[in-house]
């Protein structure tokens, strides 16, 4: 556990990828099995222990803190397990326990403190049932130092933070064999902890892992945002378009087993397998191969809004009744694979031809295709990104949030390679608003007042008043921030936990223009409207706050009737 | 009748201040008459009347304002009593940084005592703190959080050398505030046998200087050469926090960034500064001494006046204490304000 810990420690502080790497390789290399397997589950988010939940870990330290001063460190801390490494309490310790008349529940006949391994942790965690496990946690809690605790309520709260993606993790396996990590990918899914059939391979001393998964996922080609500099550099004759989607991002797969029969998948971007929320959806993948595409709820052959399908993902349980009131589409836009072909290294347009057809064959109402936008010139792309109905998108023009740009001989790159796709963003909304709040972030914030409740202006039942209308949290650079938190501590009129109350009125406070994508009505807010990914653009010092916006300017925006939906609800296409 | 705290201490916008003496407590804004803790920017400002304090905090003040800070100035020597309007002023070590000093105040019957910002951990370069019992308590609360422990100071010191040991072809840039601080990392760095020369940023030199006229041994410490920087693979470079992220630490051979900071506790302060080398190495009380400390005063009411207020104050509470948060502005607020004063608040 010690070795595990004194990674995640040194890859907390590493900020760069390539050091991160040699990091990790070098633990790989230098820990025997089963122990790095686990650390490797541990990085891909693999462990899942039923009865080890946060849950646990809070009842633990609630026992031996005072409940008060612990929320206060959480709040100042932004993290769980943090918070409860560094203020669990040594044996005999005071200052952080609760007063009470009760028997303290510390000071019970623990065995001996005992270092365990992260093996060992593992499986105990798997294997312990509910009502021993907090005794045996406690027990490891005791034994630990203060990163060896961090390090297993990382693994237990299963959030590690420590800046490593599966995606590197897989690499730096791939790399201790000089593969390249989509070998390591192809695999992945018939892989299980502690991998050593998978170390064995890439260390050359057993044979490659059967993928044992007919429908494997494949990472995903990703897009740059277009800047405005690009139109310079970029030839509108090598770039084909198409609408960007304000769906969720998903790839289709089908294959089938060594007994013949069908497996098909659905995968999120990020490789996670969401079939099983999409029954609808799966039955339609009537083809063998990979594709990529947008979910979104389509009915009566309309496309419904983002705020629609945010109804049917929120869902645990998916009933017939929720998949007809919100049937699922996916609509394509590119192929991987198709039989037993691999269609990445095709050009694009090469690519959308056999799309084209394979869509045609499913002739399946639930996969359809998203159309070309025709275009000549970068003014014929903005015209038709600024008013999609113009240019043939009909009724679907309100669930479109700008345009795809690809380009034609591109092949399909896992991540994000530059200079083959941008996506093209129509213009947020801009309003200044009057910071009222601040509240301390989480994270890689934790500490600041980094998320800022604002208002604007309306009439209220003595004279103007400020009606809080959202909440941002990014958007500024982190010089700003130290600006910003600056601000809140030294404009304090009110503090309610972790949150405190500014300065502000017709003659004091501080404007953010605010940008965000859309609006739509809310009862849960007292203004009335929520916003849509709203994020500071910039920060008015120099503005008055009388001078800030109305309330009128956002319902304005309302009133067009446009449903303004453009959502960027996992940042990327 | 004893007086009650209040007449001998209110709260003005100008800081602590004493009606019965006519006297504010580390003003941050210029007044008639200053009794300074210690030489911190943020207790010690320039422009008042008149200025008492320690020896070494008016020198310190002359380093940093010029010899004309204030109009006038008056050297306390500590445990020293001395009669000011109707009260009576004592100065008591506080182990902060050289000079620093708690100020007593007692009238009436009634003591009160103003901690400045104090430590209790071991220092080399500093007197170490004397407990004073009083009837009221005032204190800071920069690291008034219970996740705050601070760690035994050789241990860090020694992960510096360790990683030093380790990059022979890299700089270790430590962020260290300039006075205290900085002095303090290179008493240890000397206590821990660390023999090279310790390479200093050239806002560090005047204090560093300081503290060696004083009589602290802190060894061979030259100034950092511009145009030598490439020169210095596997030294140790001591310069202001603010000094470690910028261009001017990045021409040193392959820097690994370290601050020597309480706040380098939690992780995600460390990670805000791009360090890669956290030095939990802090001139503040941890969570365990303030407890201690207030319990060691025995004072029945307390006053915290900057920093996490409220973890304290609810501390003292549930310990029958009687326990208020003075919210005072101007003074460390969690150590934020360092940023753009490197030279003074810190932590």
């Amino acid at each position: 556990m010690n070795r595990f810990a004194a990674l995640l420690d040194r890859l907390s502080y590493e900020p760069r990828r390539n050091a991160k790497l040699r990091l990790i390789m070098d633990y790989f290399r230098h820990t025997p099995d089963p122990e790095r397997g686990y650390a490797l589950a541990a990085m891909t988010n693999a462990l899942m222990f039923k009865e080890a939940k946060p849950g646990l870990i809070r009842g633990l330290v609630e026992e031996r803190t005072d409940p008060e001063l612990f929320r206060m460190a959480y709040h100042y801390v932004g993290d769980l397990a943090e918070t409860v490494a560094l203020i669990w309490p040594a044996p005999g310790h005071e200052n952080v326990a609760p007063i009470s008349d009760d028997t303290p529940a510390i000071g019970h006949n623990n065995p001996p403190p005992h270092v365990p391994t992260l093996t060992e942790v593992v499986e105990t965690l798997a294997t312990t049932s509910k009502s021993d496990l907090p005794a045996k946690v406690a027990g490891w809690l005791d034994a630990l130092d203060e990163t060896g605790r961090w390090a297993l309520l990382k693994l237990i709260t299963r959030e590690l933070r420590v800046g490593v993606s599966a995606r590197l993790a897989k690499t730096a396996v791939a790399q201790l064999g000089g593969f390249e990590p989509d070998d390591v990918e192809l695999i992945w899914h018939g892989l299980e902890a502690p991998y050593e059939d998978l170390f064995a391979w890439v260390e050359g001393r057993g044979p490659k892992p059967e993928s044992g998964n007919p429908a494997p996922f494949r990472p995903p080609m990703l897009s740059h945002p277009l800047e405005e500099e690009d139109f310079v550099k970029l030839d509108a004759s090598d770039f084909l378009a198409e609408w960007k989607w304000d769906g969720i991002r998903l790839q289709a797969v089908s294959g089938h087993d060594s007994h013949g029969k069908p497996v098909r998948r659905i995968y999120s971007r990020t490789g996670e397998d969401v079939s099983r929320a999409f029954p609808d959806l799966v039955e339609a993948l009537t083809f063998e191969g990979a594709i990529d595409g947008e979910l979104l709820i389509v009915r009566e052959g309309l496309v419904q809004s983002f705020n629609v399908l945010q109804q049917r993902l929120n869902r645990k349980a998916v009933t017939p009744k929720l998949i007809a009131e919100f049937p699922a589409h996916l609509r394509v836009y590119d192929i991987l694979t198709e039989g037993e072909e691999d269609l990445r290294d095709l050009p694009f347009a090469e690519r959308r031809k056999r799309l084209e057809a394979l869509v045609a064959r499913l002739d399946n109402p639930r996969i359809d295709l998203s159309p070309m936008v025709p275009f000549e010139t970068w003014d014929d792309l903005a015209t038709a990104r600024a008013n999609p109905a113009s240019v043939g998108a009909g009724p679907d023009a309100d669930a479109i949030e700008g345009c795809m740009i690809k380009r034609a001989n591109s092949p399909y790159l896992p991540g994000r390679p530059k200079g083959y796709w941008y996506k093209w963003k129509r213009d947020p909304y801009l309003v200044d608003a009057v910071m009222m709040y601040g509240q301390r972030g989480h994270g890689k914030r934790s500490s600041f007042y980094s998320d800022y409740t604002f208002g604007v202006w309306r009439d209220g039942p003595n004279g103007e008043e400020l009606v809080p209308v959202g909440k941002a949290y990014h958007g500024f650079t982190d010089e700003e921030l130290v600006k910003l938190d600056r601000y809140v501590r030294n404009h304090t009129v009110n503090r309610f936990g972790p949150v405190r109350e500014v300065e502000y009125g017709r003659d004091r406070g501080l404007v953010l223009e605010v940008a965000f994508e859309g609006l739509q009505r809310s009862t849960r807010h007292k203004s009335g409207v929520a916003m849509r990914f709203p994020r500071i653009n910039r920060i008015r010092w120099d503005k008055p706050a009388a001078e800030a916006d109305r309330i009128e300017t956002l319902e304005k925006i309302l009133e067009r009737g446009e449903k303004e939906i453009h959502p960027l609800k996992d940042q990327e296409a | 009748m004893a007086l009650r705290s209040t007449d001998i201490l209110t709260q003005t916008p100008q800081g602590l201040y004493c009606p019965l003496g006519d006297f504010h407590i580390d003003p941050v804004r210029p007044v008639k008459r200053a009794l300074i803790t210690h030489g911190h920017s943020d207790h010690a400002r320039s422009g008042h009347r008149t200025v008492l304090a320690t020896r070494e905090t008016l020198l310190i003040m002359a380093v940093r304002y010029g010899e004309d800070f204030a109009g006038s100035t008056q050297e306390a020597t500590l445990g020293e009593s001395m009669k000011l309007g109707d009260v009576t002023v004592r100065f008591t070590p506080a182990g902060h940084v050289l000079g620093s000093a708690q100020i007593t105040i007692e009238a009436g019957g009634t003591r009160v005592v103003v901690s400045g910002d104090y430590k209790r951990a071991e220092d080399p370069t500093c007197l170490p703190y004397e407990v004073v019992p009083c009837d009221v308590f005032i204190t800071e609360a920069t690291f008034g959080l219970p996740v705050f422990r601070h760690p035994d100071t050789r241990e860090e010191v020694r992960e510096l050398l360790d990683s030093v040991a380790l990059f022979p072809e890299r700089t270790h840039i430590v962020g260290a505030y300039a006075l205290g601080k900085a002095q303090r990392v290179m008493a240890l760095l000397r206590e821990e046998g660390y023999d090279q020369p310790i390479h200093l940023h050239g806002a560090m030199e005047r204090l560093t200087e300081f503290y060696k006229s004083e009589g602290v041994p802190l060894g061979d410490t030259p100034k950092v050469i511009a145009s030598e920087r490439s020169k210095l693979a596997g030294a140790i470079v001591i310069c202001p926090p603010s000094s470690i992220q910028d261009l001017w630490s990045r021409k040193f051979p392959d820097p690994v960034t370290c601050f020597a900071s309480g706040w380098m506790r939690v992780r995600a302060r460390a990670r805000q500064k791009g360090v890669e080398l956290p030095l939990v190495i802090s001139d503040h009380s941890d969570w365990d001494d303030l407890c201690r400390t207030i319990r060691e005063t025995g004072a029945g009411e307390v006053w915290v006046t900057h920093g996490q207020e409220d973890a304290l104050v609810h501390w003292c509470t549930m310990h029958g204490i009687k326990a208020r948060p003075l919210h005072m502005l101007g003074y460390g607020d969690e150590g934020e304000a360092e940023e753009t004063a490197s030279t003074g608040g810190e932590a």
